[in-house]
């Protein structure tokens, strides 16, 4: 029997294939399941100028802190639990990011569909008529061929670079599951990605034969065929939701937005956590639980 | 119960008549009050509603808001939330920053969109949903600076535009009702101009006018939006049992 063929590599080992000024989707939606190890790795990098496609959270926001996004393509950039995001809010009101792309959510599915299709576009209603087509004048609409010769929004295409996505389990291959109650997009992105750089992070890495002791066939949304990387990465969506892994780290979350409040207390919050690679920010991370723990204790 | 209901009970059941007649299709709330108005409605006079859990599940019974205790009776994921809205089998319940006289609402920013002087949330899925499915409001401060002449960011279609575009959507473009902390809204006028239903009991037509940034239609007679029923209080107390909607609105 011929061998089969491992994928397993670190976070840096991924980004070292990433370069300045190109286009990367992040997977997850908002605050939840979100690749952050590799984000966190991307940080440490000098790569910069990027194109940034997410359903943005905290890797908008950390992304756009450290200056490294010239075009962001996204329908919002949100906390969940914590309604705005600081640092994409700082950018924004700045002017830092060169290039902003607002679409509606549904619009941004469209395109990432469009492009794992490899279909110029697709059309949709979303968006006509909204501040969406006003702000960006190079959407286009389309008339329906048929007898109604409805006018539509066509969405083009988007093409990825680079997709990072976090899952729950993969295998050393690429077959990927996510065990939480929603896939979100993460197969688009990695659908409209150029096969080469498509990471898939995962909480555990396990035997193929141990796909289906974890969830159902139905769970089993992403295949090796759709995957060039694979990262372990226990916690590295952290501190995203990893349902059912684990939960959001809520009080983690407050302090990093407390953090964004001025830069003096941002650049402590960086020196801690961001400046060392993954494993000093897990171990940062447990110290920081452990203060915080102690400090409630001593204040009872 | 008391002669004078709370006003967060009141605007409760404001919330949910916005749902009234809707059937089977999907109740989304987009916040606490508006969750809350989805689930009382399903739990008296519209039994047949879809209501979720606010995450990816569709759920049977009277989920109490942030419970998760749930009987789950379908599978809601972000992916089908856009199939279904595209298929209008949805009526969702948003809130908004600013919103002019023909509906359209503004979540992004405020301030010029190329430089913003507040970022909010970006358009999220207001120019979906508006073009698609029948989309009502909750304000739970109403101020001259959210009603207003023109929106930053038009992140929902209004009437006037909806039009614009004509065909399909214009004859399916439903802004249902906006409910705010003084009043009730809608824009059942002939040209679609927002239009004053009811005012909360204790709050005058001209309270409304003076935190109004622009001309509403003022039917002659204006009610008092109704009370709840005892039936109503009970389902109140079951779905919001810790009383988040007096933290959205105070007494």
């Amino acid at each position: 029997m011929s061998q089969t063929r491992s994928k397993v590599i670190t976070e840096d080992q991924a980004i070292a294939t990433i370069e300045s000024g190109m286009t990367i989707g992040i997977g997850g939606w908002g605050s939840r399941r979100k690749p952050m190890s590799l984000v966190r790795a991307l940080l440490r990098s000098n790569v910069t100028d990027l194109t940034v496609v997410s359903y943005g959270g905290p890797d908008v926001g950390l992304l756009c802190a450290a200056g490294k996004v010239r075009r962001l393509v996204y329908g919002f950039v949100s906390l969940d639990s914590i309604a705005l995001e600081p640092h994409f809010r700082a950018a924004r009101q700045a002017g830092t990011i060169a290039e902003p792309v607002e679409y509606d959510e549904g619009m941004l599915q469209w395109g990432l569909y469009a492009g794992s299709l490899r279909l110029p576009f697709l059309p949709t209603r979303a968006g006509l008529g909204s501040g969406v087509m006003d702000v960006n004048p190079s959407l286009k609409t389309v008339k329906s061929p048929y007898a109604d010769g409805e006018e539509l929004l066509a969405v083009p295409a988007i093409r990825l670079d680079a997709a990072f996505v976090h899952m729950n389990r993969a295998d050393s291959r690429g077959n990927a599951q996510y065990l939480g109650p929603d896939m979100y997009f993460d197969d688009l992105f990695l659908g409209a990605c150029e096969p080469g750089r498509r990471f898939v992070s995962a909480e555990k890495i396990i035997a193929t034969e141990d796909l289906l002791k974890e969830g159902t066939f139905h769970t089993l949304r992403i295949n090796r065929a759709m995957v060039d990387g694979v990262i372990h990465a226990p916690n590295g969506a952290h501190f995203t939701t990893c349902e059912p892994d684990y939960g959001r780290d809520e009080a983690f979350q407050k302090a990093y937005v407390d953090a964004a409040r001025d830069a003096d207390s941002w650049k402590a919050f960086s020196d801690r956590f961001l400046s060392g690679d993954e494993s000093s920010y897990q171990s940062a991370v447990t110290a920081w639980r452990a203060e915080v723990a102690a400090a409630k204790e001593a204040s009872k | 119960m008391s002669d004078s209901p709370a006003l967060a009970d009141v605007i409760a059941v404001a919330c949910a008549e916005a749902w009234r007649g809707d059937g089977e299709i999907f109740a989304s709330g987009m916040g606490v009050m508006q969750m809350l108005g989805a689930r009382l409605a399903r739990a008296t006079f519209e039994p047949d509603l879809m209501v979720s859990d606010g995450e990816a599940f569709y759920v049977a019974g009277d989920l109490p808001i942030g419970g998760t205790n749930k009987t789950i009776e379908g599978w809601i994921p972000f992916r089908s939330v856009f199939d279904t809205l595209a298929g209008g089998r949805r009526h969702v319940m948003m809130g908004a920053s600013q919103i002019d006289k023909y509906g359209n609402s503004n979540i992004a920013n405020i301030g010029p969109w190329a430089k913003p002087k507040a970022q909010l949330l970006g358009v999220r899925g207001g120019p979906g949903n508006t073009v698609n499915n029948a989309t009502s409001f909750f304000i739970p401060k109403h101020q001259s600076s959210v009603f207003v002449p023109t929106v930053d960011m038009v992140s929902g279609v209004g009437y006037d535009r909806a039009k614009k575009i004509g065909g399909f959507i214009a004859k399916r473009h439903d802004l249902r009702r906006i409910v705010t902390n003084l009043a009730v809204l809608d824009f059942a006028t002939p040209d679609n101009a927002m239009r004053l239903v009811s005012v909360h009991p204790g709050v005058n037509v001209s309270d409304v006018v003076a935190n109004t940034g622009f001309d509403l239609v003022i039917p002659a007679d204006v009610p008092v939006s109704r009370a709840p029923t005892a039936e109503e209080m009970d389902a109140i107390g079951r779905i919001d049992p810790k009383g988040l909607r007096h933290r959205e609105i105070p007494s």
